[in-house]
This record gives C-alpha cells, structure tokens and sequence, in this order.
C-alpha cells in the first residue's frame, strides 16, 4: 500500500502540468480549430461548414493587410534587432570602460512592458510636440517626422519602438555567447594576422550559431505574438494601417462577434509558430539520442 | 591551424624573428587602437543615448506643466518643474468611468502579480525537481508540449480558456486572471528549475533516497533549501513577466482587477480634449517602476534570467 503510493506520487506533483497542457494548451488549441470550422458568431455553434472560415479569412482585406504588415514589420525588426544587438555586444566586448553601466543601460527597455514602450514612442513621434517639433524649432523645416500618423509609414514607428525595447536582449545573450569563445581562437588569430573585423564575421559568427539560433526563435515568435505595443501606439491606425493578426483576432472575438473567423486567423498564426519550433525540436531530440 | 605550426619548427631562424615581428606589430596595433578605440566609444555613447533618450524625455516630461509642453522643446528641461503631473496621474486622472488616478490599477496589479509569483514558482520547482529526479513515464514529452507551449500566441488559446471560465463561474476575476498566469507562466518557471536541478549531482538524490526520504521530503529538505539562487532568478522574471503582461489582464481579471498596465492604456485612449501628455508620462513612469527599479536593482540577476530561460531552451 505504502509503496504504490509513492510510487504514484511522481505523477500526483506533476498533475498541474499535465492538466496545463493536455487542458489549457492542446484542449484549448484543438477547441479553436474545431470552433474555425463551423460558423460560430457570437458564441461557438455545432454547426460544421468545412473551411469556409478560411476562405472568407483570406478574402477579407483587413486580414491580409495584417498578415502582410506583420511580414514587413517581422523582417526589419529581426534585420534590425540582429544588427544592433550583435553591434553593440561586439563593441562592448573590446575591452571598454563602464562595461557595466552600458550593459544596464542596452538592456533597461527590455524590463518595461510592451504598453509603457508603446505609450513613450507615441509621444515622442507625436507630430508637432513630439521629436518632429523639436526638430522644427532647431531650423530643420523640411523634415517632417509624422510616420506615426501616415498610412504608408506607419509600421516603420512600431519598428522602431520595439528595436529599442529588444535589441538589448539580443546584445545580451550574443555578448554571453561571445564570453564564452575559448580565447585562444583570439590568439591564433592575432599571430596569423587576421584583422578583427574578419575573426568575427568568419570564425566568431558560425561558433555562435547556436545562440544566434535561440535569438532568432525569441525574436520570430515576438513577432508573430506582437499585439500590446500596437493597441499602445497606433490602435492598429491611421485607419488600419498597423493591424496585425493578433489584434485582428482579439477583435473578432470580444468585440465583433465573429468567433468562428477569429479561430480560423488563430489556427493560420500557429502555423509559422510551429513551422519555427519544429527545426528547434529535431535539433534537441537528436542531440539527446547521441 | 597546424600546418604554420609546423613550419615555424621547420625554420631554426624563426624562433629569433618573432620578438621585432611582434614588436613592430604591437606598436602598429597600439597606434591603430587609439583611432578604433575613439570610434568604439563613440559608436557606444551614441547609442547609449538613443536608448536613454526615451527614459529623458518621460522623467522631464512628467515635471512639466502643460503651457511648458505646448510651447514645444520635447528635450527642454523643465523651467518650473511640478510633480502635480504626478499627483493627477497616481489619484486623479481619468480610467475609463472613475477619474481616481491609476493607483488602483497598482493595487490590483499587486494583488495579481504576488500569488501569480509564488504559485508558478512552487509549480514550476516541483515540475523541474519531478522531471530532474523522478522518472515518470511520458513527462519529457508532456514538458516538450509545455515548453512548446510558450511560444504560441495566446490568442490561439485565449477564447476556450474564457469558455471554461465562465463554465466554472470564476471569469473575470482575480482566481480566473492568477490561474491564467500560472498557466503561461509555467513553462520558463519548470525550464529554470530543471536546468537547474540538472547541475545537481545524482548521488546527491540516490543518498537521500537511501536514508529512507520520499518524493516530498527530499523536495523540503534537501532541494529546496539549496534553490534560493533559482529562485531569485524565477522570482525576478516572473514578478516582470506578470506585471508587464496586458492582454491576459485585460480579458481575465474583470473590470474591478484591471492591472496597471490595461488602466494606463485606459487613461491615454480616454482622454478627451487636450491630451495630458505630462500626467500621461507620469502614469507610464509609475506604471514601468516597479519592473525598473527590480532590474536596476538586480541586473546581473536579472540577466542570468534571461539567459537561463533563454539560451538552454
């Protein structure tokens, strides 16, 4: 008696976890891709109509927009966050003074939420008061800095806005990677002669390719997760020029009483998610089976 | 890389060339560096301050009055510097129907963020020891899922979760809004505790196991006593993770939960007329400290977080 019972106690203290993902994530996953085929309005119906949700999904111009905004915001802020965030682990790692105090202040945005980032770019790209009237009243009157509230360059500020609150994650995690580059490789380097600048884009940049991995997943599922910055800055404005997929569904659900469309936009969103995970998980389950 | 090594072995007049090679090299480095070392620290403040500048112009922002504002120079300091901003913004300022300031968005944000903390972090320490020590059949897969878990947009989970919710009575108030968070918290929490629990010697489980100790005990007694490092790591992400959070708030706390973050956003979307950029600027502050001052206080922690999270992924 005493003995089966600790037997099971294993799999009694690991009960919340198993509930959390066979109820919260892979229940409620499936919930919503059986809701994205019937014809749920307000509230889910039993009602299967096949994959017309989808089809009205990909003809419905508001989605479209999102996807492709979030295709072109996704790219620069990946490019952007990559460039600045190995930039500035590399300079740091020269040896510099305040290394420390750098590192604080690279990497401070990235304690502040989403909303708050949002809120700060929004006043500082207001035009007029924001940075534009600065610029104004320096006697710069042919720049006019007021992407935040133009349809074509809209996207371009929520970019911004986020780079600034990422890109210290990625200086982070490279500058750990580069910490741990056996110095030697440096030494070797130094008697051949090879300037620094090719250590690092020929022999420091593929050693690094694992955490430059992990970097790549954190940053693509932040973009395909982005949604509080934008309520926060654009509200998905001017018009619907900054929506995007996640704040396309949230509306759907709680606002416009179109569950079923809504399901249907979540299930397209966990494609790309688990098309991302699904290289990362190969890589693991081998490396364990060695 | 080895064949130089054997030629300089070859060569019995190399070993007296390196001393002025290197010489000369060094001397040619040290000059080139001053003029790289001037473009390093150039290229580091300026970003420093481009990341600085928005925490500038929030802080002298929030000290100006309006008049100061409208009559331009975002980067101006402020000539009669006021903390009424601040006033308005902690107990007067309007969020949605009440106009009583964003403290009670703090409060709530408190009574969420505590055991929102201490419950992921009891889970996700008995998770990590559980699957660090105990071989129960299938829960590497189910972590697998877990972890996977972690990167899906909330939205694909979001609407079945309110269902149930409401099913059990409990949507739209404060044990529906922790439970979310201990949900979605879980991953990062059971892959902190289980890297952690991996650098822990085996021997030092099988010894306990031979004294006669049982799942439990040698959790108390012996693990958890010796995860405070964890812990404090776990305890950081989390108290951000969950005070940052907007989405979940916004859908599972309930109108009289509403966290700070869902309130702030509330004040600068209901602002009619003139918008109060100054006491808008003291509400984000007010709303970013606690996370800011946790980091300022704890950074290297606070790294080690991310890393530990992160990059063993």
């Amino acid at each position: 008696m005493k003995r089966t019972f600790a037997r099971i106690t294993p799999y009694a203290a690991l009960s919340p976890m198993a509930l959390t993902v066979i109820v919260a994530y892979v229940g409620a996953a499936l919930w919503t891709l059986r809701i994205s085929l019937t014809s749920s309005r307000t509230f889910p119906s039993g009602e299967f109509i096949g994959l017309a949700q989808y089809q009205r999904l990909f003809d419905n111009e508001r989605w479209m927009l999102s996807l492709h905004n979030l295709a072109v915001y996704g790219v620069l802020f990946i490019l952007a966050c990559l460039a600045i965030g190995f930039l500035l682990a590399v300079f740091i790692d020269q040896r510099v003074r305040g290394e420390g105090v750098l590192r604080t202040v690279f990497l401070y945005p990235y304690a502040m939420s989403f909303v708050a980032t949002g809120l700060v770019w929004q006043w500082l790209l207001t035009p007029g008061d924001g940075i534009d009237g600065a610029l104004r009243a320096w006697g710069w009157h042919g720049l006019h800095l007021d992407w935040i509230v133009r349809q074509d360059m809209v996207v371009y500020t929520i970019v911004i806005a986020t780079v600034w609150q990422a890109s210290g994650l990625v200086m982070a995690l490279v500058l750990a990677g580069l910490r741990g580059i056996d110095p030697d490789i440096w030494k070797a380097a130094r008697l051949d002669g090879i300037p620094a600048w090719r250590v690092y884009a020929q022999v420091v940049l593929p050693m690094l390719w694992p955490t430059i991995a992990t970097v790549l997943l954190l940053l693509s599922t932040a973009v395909v997760k982005l949604y509080d910055a934008v309520v926060a800055m654009t509200q998905g404005g001017p018009g619907t020029a900054s929506e995007v997929p996640t704040k396309f569904i949230m509306d759907h659900l709680f606002l416009r009483s179109n569950v079923g469309l809504a399901s249907a936009g979540a299930v397209v969103l966990l494609v790309p998610v688990l098309a991302l995970l699904a290289p990362y998980a190969y890589a693991r389950s081998r490396k364990e089976a060695t | 890389m080895t064949p130089p090594i054997i030629d300089h072995s070859a060569h019995p007049a190399i070993p007296l060339a390196p001393v002025p090679v290197r010489q000369v090299a060094v001397r040619k480095r040290g000059r080139r560096l001053t003029v790289a070392r001037i473009g390093i620290y150039a290229f580091l403040f300026t970003a420093a301050l481009f990341f600085l500048l928005p925490l500038y112009v929030m802080i002298v922002t929030s000290l100006k009055p309006m008049e100061e504002i409208r009559a331009g120079g975002i980067f101006a300091l402020p000539h009669a510097a006021t903390l009424e901003p601040w006033r308005q913004a902690w107990s007067g300022v309007c969020t949605g129907a009440a106009c009583e300031g964003i403290r009670g968005g703090f409060w709530n944000s408190v009574l969420i963020t505590v055991p929102s903390t201490l419950i992921t972090i009891l889970v996700g320490a008995v998770n990590g020891y559980a699957l660090s020590f105990w071989r129960a059949r299938g829960a590497n897969l189910l972590f697998g899922i877990l972890l996977a878990g972690a990167f899906v947009p909330v939205q694909v989970m979001i609407y079945p979760l309110v269902r149930v919710m409401a099913l059990a009575g409990i949507f739209g108030s404060l044990p529906a809004i922790v439970l979310v968070h201990v949900i979605f918290g879980m991953p990062v929490m059971t892959l902190l505790f289980r890297n952690y629990y991996a650098g822990v010697p085996q021997e030092l489980f099988q010894a306990a196991r031979i004294d006669g100790g049982g799942f439990w005990r040698i959790f108390l007694q012996v693990m958890l006593p010796m995860s405070l490092p964890v812990i404090v790591v776990a305890g950081i992400m989390q108290v951000t993770g969950v005070w940052n959070d907007y989405i979940l708030g916004l859908v599972f706390a309930g109108r009289d939960h509403l966290p700070m973050t869902v309130e702030l956003n509330n004040v600068i979307m209901t602002t009619t007329g003139t918008r109060q950029y100054n006491v808008n600027m003291a509400a984000t502050i007010l709303t970013a400290l606690l996370p800011l001052a946790l980091y300022f206080v704890s950074g290297r922690w606070f790294v080690r977080g991310i890393a530990a999270g992160a990059v063993k992924g």
